[in-house]
């Protein structure tokens, strides 16, 4: 627990400061925290979990602001976490129509896609072109933003914009995603 | 898309983020908010004819004071109450403490009156309207606390949601003093506390609805 720590904060602190090496570096060792965590705690819809991850991870990242440096960041972390989870039970059980039980759902569940996080390709699918086309850009053809920005007529400052509404965008339609 | 593409995006992302955002963003809603509740009082209600004596005398301050004292702690409370795995237990305990000093302060000027000026005391020239009026004002400030607010990350949206009201409670009873004439210890430990209370209920009723994210 400490070593987690001892090795995130820093990363997390690097981040805050503008770092987007260590800041990718925490959000992939988060991610992997995220997964055992949620993997724990929705074994009955292991669907889920990946759809769980990303959503923790944007609002991690949406939400940095909030960090207080002199807390411990596992702690924020957690606390984050936990109220995604609490959050998806509580959407879950709003829209009860599905059995749980179902034949179905059961059978289905055998063949789980592990290749999870496809939500996120149909929540992308319904941005504004524009947005969509930067974002494809940065993360499909692995273009910097600056370079995604020139291809779309931006400056590099309106790319940072523009990119930073689509995340949140993308953060808003996927906690709306009809699962 | 897969995870390891969604990190590559928010690494892009990755922006400087200044250390006092949280208490900035605050600060400058309160301020929006001041303006908004001072044009209300003028328009609304207008000033105490007798503002210019008032500002003279200690009540006019120690009333000043007391509000203020409950809207800091109402704001300091949002501000750690807007982080994950963040309590508020000190700035609780200092709303507490203003609070029980005040009330104390209103029982030992109660104690010293007669029955008949005690009434007197605790229903002043506007009982009926103080505590509405102090609601009434604190909406514009509620409404742009937690407009702030469900852009940081509450995860105690209830809690969360009263600490705004009674920030915004506070606020707006301090700028009401200026139209409230009322000049008694008992009168404001109960009317104006009632509204900082009820702007907080409100604020706490709102939140659980409102700051979902």
């Amino acid at each position: 627990m400490d070593e987690l720590e001892s090795t995130l904060k820093p990363l997390m602190l690097d981040g805050l400061n503008g770092d987007a090496k260590a800041h990718a570096r925490l959000l992939k060792l988060l991610s992997e925290r995220l997964r055992a965590y949620f993997g724990r705690r929705l074994s009955a819809s292991p669907e889920d979990v990946e759809d769980l991850v990303q959503e923790t991870l944007l609002a991690v990242h949406l939400r940095r602001a909030t960090y207080d440096r002199a807390q411990p960041f596992t702690a924020w972390a957690h606390a984050i976490a936990r109220y995604k989870l609490i959050d998806h039970w509580r959407r879950r059980k709003i829209r009860a129509t599905a059995p749980l039980d179902d034949v179905a759902d059961f059978l289905a569940s055998e063949t789980v896609d592990v290749d999870a996080g496809l939500d996120l390709t149909r929540v992308l699918s319904t941005l504004p072109a524009r947005q969509r086309t930067l974002v494809e850009d940065v993360k499909v053809q692995g273009l910097s933003l600056s370079e995604a920005g020139v291809r779309g007529g931006l400056s590099e400052g309106a790319a940072k914009v523009a990119l930073h509404r689509s995340l949140k965008l993308l953060a808003e339609r996927l906690r709306h995603a009809d699962r | 898309m897969q995870t390891d593409e969604l990190i590559d995006l928010l690494a892009a992302d990755a922006v400087p983020v200044a250390r006092f955002t949280l208490a900035r963003r605050l600060a400058l809603g309160a301020i929006v908010g001041s303006i908004v509740v001072l044009l209300l009082v003028l328009g609304w209600l207008g000033l105490r004819s007798d503002l210019a004596t008032a500002v003279g005398g200690a009540f006019f301050w120690i009333k000043a004071a007391y509000t203020v004292a409950l809207g800091a702690a109402g704001f300091w409370a949002v501000e750690r109450l807007g982080r994950p795995g963040v309590s508020a237990t000190r700035a609780a305990g200092f709303g507490a403490a203003v609070l029980l000093l005040f009330i104390l302060a209103a029982f030992a000027q109660g104690l010293s009156l007669s029955r008949p000026a005690q009434l007197i005391a605790l229903e002043g020239v506007s009982w009926t309207v103080c505590t509405r009026n102090i609601v009434i004002l604190a909406g514009p400030v509620l409404a742009i606390t937690l407009a702030i607010l469900r852009h940081l990350a509450p995860t105690r949206p209830t809690v969360a949601g009263f600490a705004a009201g009674a920030f915004s409670g506070g606020l707006a009873a301090t700028l009401y003093g200026l139209h409230c004439p009322e000049a008694m210890f008992v009168f404001v430990a109960l009317w104006y506390t009632l509204g900082v209370a009820v702007s907080g209920a409100v604020g706490a009723v709102l939140g659980r609805w409102v700051l979902r994210w």
